[in-house]
């Protein structure tokens, strides 16, 4: 066969595979990005200890979140779908320019104030999402996932044990100073209200979760704080 | 034409075919007799479910491959062969991909990577590189599901002893009494981790040796 043939023959073969492969996905996306709307809407729940399931996240996320804002870096309210904003497009923005979703929700006559985070681990994107009581200080629920942080390592930051410790921590000193919560290496001091234990083999992770932490609660400050004088 | 129709006509399921399809379950079973694809064994197999839905994923992409690679084989230039057949295992799988993902989330996110790491499963592409090269579009389907289903009922096979063992489940449910566990039965936590995976497969290439002389290598 001459390298005429070879080269015709892979060419066409190249241009079926990347027609078939494209109409698949365009096809199927409306399918796939409705599931990873739930699986949002799972997580987000999840942090007020909610359990959804599936079919009844949808029904859950309604009755329970009442108010979505988006808020801008001085803590005004300011236009927006709360549940559309990308993280990832505005985490590359200064400050002043970016869109702060904040989710409210109503549990039993108590209001929870849920974040979106999203930051960087040792292989790729690692987001989450945390709710606070109230005072807007203790952290009620947090959950976490991860694009690709390795298995049994940092990837176990997405597994319950992790995740609970952050139950009761302050994100606000006494003074009100803002400290946020840091993954510390080894043990946290069971009497600090602003560390939680890391984890062993996952430290480049586990600090990727303070700097999410850090970076992405501190811009909610003047909202807190605006919340609190009211 | 006409050779074929003096020939007696080869059924679908005539005992040749049909022995494509049991032989790679039982006696050149992919995994325990050629020891191939262990890495896919050792992850997913904590749990059934997760198993059940890898295992059809690959009798679909290794069924597809085979027959798109035998309808192509007279045409497929042998210098670029291997890219060939990459390039169509390749493409099955991310329609697998796109298709759990669209259908069944969970399991998709449970399976992660592995779906993508069917692509480099060398069983599939030993079978290609084997059988459907050289044969017709029929046969070369059968061997396709037939090795296919050999991978899968092995990996569903250590699924069910570790989920078993391991939870106390199987496909998630409660198999267990919950008496026994009154009384002081624990699941064994061991069972979950991936060495056990291995340790499993072990134990049923053993068994299978043991009920099958023909396989004891004796060099």
């Amino acid at each position: 066969m001459s390298n005429r043939y070879v080269f015709i023959y892979a060419s066409v073969m190249v241009v079926v595979v990347a027609l078939v492969l494209s109409s698949a996905a365009t096809l199927l996306r409306p399918l796939q990005e409705r599931n990873m709307r739930i699986e949002k809407m799972q997580n987000i729940l999840s942090t007020i200890g909610i359990p959804a399931p599936r079919a009844e996240a949808i029904e859950l996320f309604e009755q329970y979140i009442v108010d979505a804002k988006v808020l801008n870096h001085l803590g005004e309210e300011i236009e927006g779908d709360a549940f559309e904003v990308d993280l990832r497009d505005e985490n590359r923005k200064p400050v002043e320019e970016r869109q702060l979703p904040l989710f409210i929700a109503d549990v039993e006559n108590e209001l929870y104030y849920i974040i979106p985070v999203r930051g960087n681990g040792l292989w790729g994107a690692i987001w989450g999402y945390l709710s606070f009581k109230g005072d807007l200080n203790t952290i009620a629920g947090a959950n976490f996932d991860h694009a690709s942080e390795t298995p049994g390592l940092g990837a176990e930051i997405a597994d319950p044990p992790f995740q609970q410790q952050f139950m009761g921590k302050r994100i606000f000193d006494d003074d009100g100073d803002f400290r946020s919560v840091r993954v510390v290496r080894g043990t946290a001091p069971a009497d600090d209200p602003h560390a939680v234990d890391g984890i062993s083999g996952g430290t480049i992770t586990s600090n990727g979760v303070t700097a999410m932490l850090r970076d992405g609660l501190r811009v909610y400050k003047p909202y807190f704080e605006k919340q609190k004088t009211l | 034409m006409s050779e074929q129709n003096t020939a007696p006509k080869e059924t679908l399921f005539s005992p040749k075919n049909r022995k494509l399809l049991s032989e790679p379950i039982g006696k050149s079973n992919p995994i325990t007799v050629q020891v191939l694809g262990i890495c896919s064994v050792l992850a997913v197999t904590v749990q059934l479910r997760a198993s059940l839905v890898l295992a059809i994923a690959v009798v679909a992409v290794m069924g597809l491959a085979n027959v798109i690679i035998s309808l192509l084989r007279h045409g497929i230039p042998p210098r670029i062969r291997i890219i060939v057949q990459l390039t169509v295992i390749a493409s099955l799988v991310i329609l697998v991909d796109q298709v759990l993902k669209a259908f069944v989330y969970d399991v998709s996110r449970q399976l992660s990577v592995f779906v993508g790491l069917i692509i480099t499963n060398c069983i599939i592409m030993g079978r290609l590189e084997a059988y459907a090269l050289q044969n017709k579009v029929w046969p070369s389907f059968l061997d396709g599901i037939g090795n296919a289903a050999g991978y899968g009922s092995i990996l569903l096979l250590v699924a069910a002893i570790r989920e078993f063992l391991g939870s106390g489940t199987l496909m998630g449910y409660q198999m267990i009494p919950n008496f026994l566990y009154d009384i002081g039965y624990v699941d064994n936590g061991f069972m979950i981790l991936p060495p056990m995976a291995l340790i499993t497969v072990g134990v049923i290439i053993w068994v299978h040796r043991h009920r099958d002389r023909g396989l004891v290598d004796i060099s």
